[in-house]
């Protein structure tokens, strides 16, 4: 090997990077210990020496993984299993994520209290400290590259060939599905929790560069093995971790976010039936969403409402606003499904728009006196199951769950159906004739697929799944007005924001437009005082994100490998001959 | 083999216009069970428009195509359910799923469940799920693809793609199978193995249509070799009588007959084919 093929981007020997690393991990995450400014103007209190306040826990954190990492990197027995692919990426990435949200702070304070000067000597070092690792992580030699362009794109990136893991048990196996899941649920709640835009920010830059990082070790590949170990496992801790968040709050307001999370989510993910699978882009989803609603307002015995005397059961307005919106879906997609591609796009964005002007001309003056118009129907009562109110607070277990964490527990229980639902029907031969006709419509009809039924099947379903969440949603905000359910708006839930969802998050999987759901909708509830710029910085991500990771956030398999050809045959990692056919979600669940 | 003839597929005078022009002109055809059976013809002749007729992917200006006595409707899916499956002359295989998936699309047909039973997965789900998985099983294991189950489509390399192409059209447990230039990009090699897979399709009781420019290919499997040119029939018998047939060299050699089928004609074919799959479009599903 020649000298220029293992040199790094910092002409430093190895061992003094490898210090560096390690040295820098530590001053990052003791320099959060230090006062870094003088006044507790800048939100979270950033001035006692010897606890760490806001900001200052997240580079810890950082700091924190660097060390690891480093330690990791020099061999350190019990450590070494954390880069099972061997390379420099995952050094680079964390030391990259203490230096962006150190750095990140320290300008946040000069920029908002007005001047260097009111950095503390504190802030200085922890600013010094956290790049002391980015250094030592690019002179770190990285052997496969030769130009400089070359290497920088080889310093964070994942190498194709990790050497294959010994087997662990199958309780070992279980016990790090659990101890992930705990970990995820305390950064998802940290997150929801964040009280003050900046920490969201900061919150943001350490999780993405620490996924990122994890992603890049080859950690990822490994859990998502385990993972297809434990299937039904993994799916049963997800939907306790999702129960057990309500009992982390203190505060209803947080509890407020997680249902409309889930709300949002569900819709993003009966989306993706149409969308993902079928490949049917449809522009007015979110006018589904409001049919529900809508529907569940009408019969759920608000004053307000048409039919103020009808009071349905939950589970009756349930099932009639889903049939709603079933109805209406059949409606739209028999006329539209038989056109392809833009033109249904334009026809769906249509519809979705006419249904909300018509909502709103529906008041008795313009229309008939159906949907009050642009006021609405307000007052719409709580839930009540066998004389628990869902509108008051209960004591469970010294647990005090509020108003709005009963409406999430609720939701919670109709995403599992909706993600059984999705799972279900993408596995199955149903779901195989909507891919196919994603893949190509002409060679599945010539397959034997009646194309026109098998869309219109996943137009319905969609809307149904849609119209199921609207019922709740209705419930939760007491009142439905036609204003959410537009195509483009600032806020969630409308069409561009249900579609970016799913693409953000990641076309074909379960758990991709879920996450997307949560960050766009947390996105513009955290970052206010983006204020009107809000959209652009939006538009900005969203295209930095597609250029860079077209597939989404979340891959599907299929995705991933139409997105980044690799040259490479695609040789499955288990070839199963009497186990479960490839499950259509496989990457996805 | 049966010596009995009964006619698989029988096409009565099938004519397609798009606009003035006229791709296929009043063709008669028929596949008698147990055959195979060629069709050739010069770029531009009409072969693929009139399957398209035959399999419902275009509406035929007049005539009829009736499978086994009964007529066809002019609906791709309808047709694929009747028996008659079909291979694409540039493939056209859902490249993002598993070769597997691709198997178990083609059996659509001739399985049942729906939605229902696929959110409630009873047991006859299961059952149906695992018979299907089985007949697509036999069917790679047929085209010897049996142990790239789980590739995707797109990672083949060619040769298999159309194998799998085959395999996928063969699920449908068709009774007639229409190849669209099977060997085309195909070397030697890979040409007479495509033969051998023909004849074993045959051997199976599954009548052949193929389109094909490899004459040899052609005139080495067919028991009778019909020849298009310019949209009309013009000759049809066994390779013996095609191959003597001077009206067929003098189409294939360039020679000018009745207003040479030349380039511009061909081109003119094509943009009308063209425009006709467009504006069909919109009305298709």
């Amino acid at each position: 090997m020649t000298d220029t093929t293992t040199r790094g981007l910092i002409p430093l020997p190895l061992a003094a990077a490898r210090a560096l690393l390690l040295a820098g991990g530590i001053a990052t995450a003791a320099s959060a210990f230090l006062a870094w400014t003088w006044t507790s103007e800048f939100p979270g209190d950033l001035t006692y020496t010897g606890y760490p306040g806001g900001l200052q826990w997240l580079t810890f954190i950082a700091g924190l993984l660097t060390t690891v990492f480093a330690l990791a990197a020099y061999d350190v027995p019990g450590l070494r299993g954390l880069i099972p692919a061997r390379n420099n990426a995952p050094l680079v990435l964390t030391a990259l994520g203490g230096f962006g949200v150190t750095w990140y702070t320290v300008v946040s304070i000069a920029a908002e209290l007005g001047g260097l000067a009111n950095l503390e000597p504190g802030g200085w070092i922890a600013a010094i400290a956290s790049l002391l690792p980015v250094i030592g992580a690019f002179a770190l030699p990285e052997p496969r590259t030769s130009n400089t362009d070359a290497l920088l794109k080889a310093y964070i990136a994942k190498p194709d060939n990790i050497p294959a893991p010994a087997p662990i048990s199958p309780w070992v196996e279980r016990a790090i599905i659990t101890l992930a899941t705990i970990v995820g649920l305390a950064v998802f709640t940290y997150g929801i929790d964040t009280e003050y835009g900046e920490l969201f920010v900061g919150f943001l830059i350490v999780v993405v560069f620490a996924v990122w990082a994890l992603h890049t070790a080859g950690l990822m590949d490994r859990f998502s093995r385990i993972v297809a170990h434990n299937r039904s496992f993994t799916l049963a801790m997800g939907f306790a971790a999702a129960i057990a968040f309500p009992f982390t709050q203190t505060d209803d307001h947080y509890a407020n976010i997680g249902v409309n999370i889930l709300i949002f989510g569900t819709v993003a993910l009966g989306l993706n039936i149409v969308v993902g699978l079928a490949g049917l882009l449809d522009l007015g989803y979110v006018a589904f969403l409001g049919v529900g609603a809508y529907t569940a307002a009408l019969v759920s015995g608000s004053e307000f409402s048409r039919f103020s005397g009808v009071h349905f059961p939950f589970w009756a307005a349930a099932l009639a606003g889903a049939a709603a919106s079933l109805i209406f879906g059949v409606l739209i997609g028999a006329p539209t499904l038989r056109l392809r591609g833009d033109y249904l796009a334009i026809v769906t964005l249509g519809f979705g728009e006419i249904f909300r002007i018509a909502v709103n001309n529906m008041d008795g003056e313009s229309g008939p006196d159906i949907t009050n118009g642009p006021n609405g129907i307000p007052s719409i009562p709580d839930l009540n199951f066998f004389g628990f109110n869902l509108g008051q607070a209960h004591d469970i277990a010294g647990f005090t769950i509020g108003r709005f964490a009963n409406y999430y527990l609720l939701m919670v229980l109709i995403m599992a159906i909706v993600v059984l639902v999705y799972t279900r029907a993408a596995d199955s031969r149903i779901g195989r004739s909507w891919i196919a006709i994603r893949e190509d419509e002409t060679a599945a009809t010539a397959m034997g697929i009646n194309g026109f039924r098998v869309k219109l099947i996943a137009f319905a379903l969609g809307a149904a799944l849609a119209g199921l969440a609207g019922t709740v949603s209705a419930h939760v905000t007491y009142s439905v007005v036609p204003t959410p359910y537009q195509f483009a708006g600032s806020t969630p839930p409308n069409s561009a924001f249900l579609l970016a969802a799913v693409v953000l998050g990641g076309m074909g999987t379960v758990a991709g437009p879920i996450l997307g759901a949560a960050l766009l909708y947390l996105l513009p509830e955290k970052l206010v005082f983006l204020q009107d710029k809000s959209l652009l910085a939006f538009g900005i991500a969203l295209i930095l994100l597609m250029r860079f990771r077209p597939e989404g956030i979340i891959a599907n398999r299929r995705r991933q490998l139409e997105f980044h050809e690799t040259g490479q045959l695609d040789v499955p990692e288990t070839t199963t001959l009497t186990g479960e056919p490839a499950a259509v979600t496989k990457a996805g669940a | 083999m049966s010596t009995v003839t009964t006619p698989v597929l029988e096409a009565r005078n099938v004519t397609m216009r798009f606009g003035g022009l006229t791709a296929v002109r009043s063709v008669d055809f028929t596949v008698n069970a147990g055959e195979i059976v060629g069709l050739i013809g010069p770029n531009g002749a009409g072969k693929t428009t009139f399957f398209n007729c035959l399999t419902g992917l275009y509406v035929p200006t007049e005539g009829t195509v009736s499978y086994k006595g009964t007529v066809l409707p002019p609906k791709p899916h309808l047709v694929t359910q009747a028996g008659i499956a079909r291979t694409f002359q540039n493939i056209r295989l859902f490249a993002n799923m598993t070769v597997l998936e691709n198997v178990l699309v083609g059996r659509h047909t001739r399985t049942k469940e729906g939605l229902w039973s696929a959110l409630l997965r009873g047991p006859g789900f299961k059952k149906a799920e695992k018979a299907s998985e089985e007949r697509a099983m036999e069917l790679l294991e047929f085209i010897g693809l049996e142990a790239k189950r789980d590739h995707l489509a797109r990672n083949l390399p060619y040769g298999e793609q159309r194998k799998l192409e085959i395999a996928r059209a063969l699920a449908s447990e068709p009774g007639l199978l229409l190849l669209d230039e099977p060997t085309a990009g195909m070397n030697p090699q890979e040409t007479r193995a495509t033969e051998e897979l023909v004849f074993a399709i045959r051997d199976k009781g599954i009548a052949v249509l193929l389109i094909e420019h490899d004459m040899r290919f052609v005139f080495n499997l067919s028991d009778r070799v019909a020849v298009l040119v310019q949209g009309e029939k013009l000759v049809e018998g066994t390779s013996d009588v095609v191959q003597a047939d001077e009206r067929v060299i003098a189409a294939y050699l360039g020679e000018p007959f009745e207003g040479d089928p030349g380039a511009s004609e061909t081109a003119e074919v094509d943009a009308a084919e063209a425009q006709s799959t467009t504006s069909t479009k919109g009305e298709g599903q």
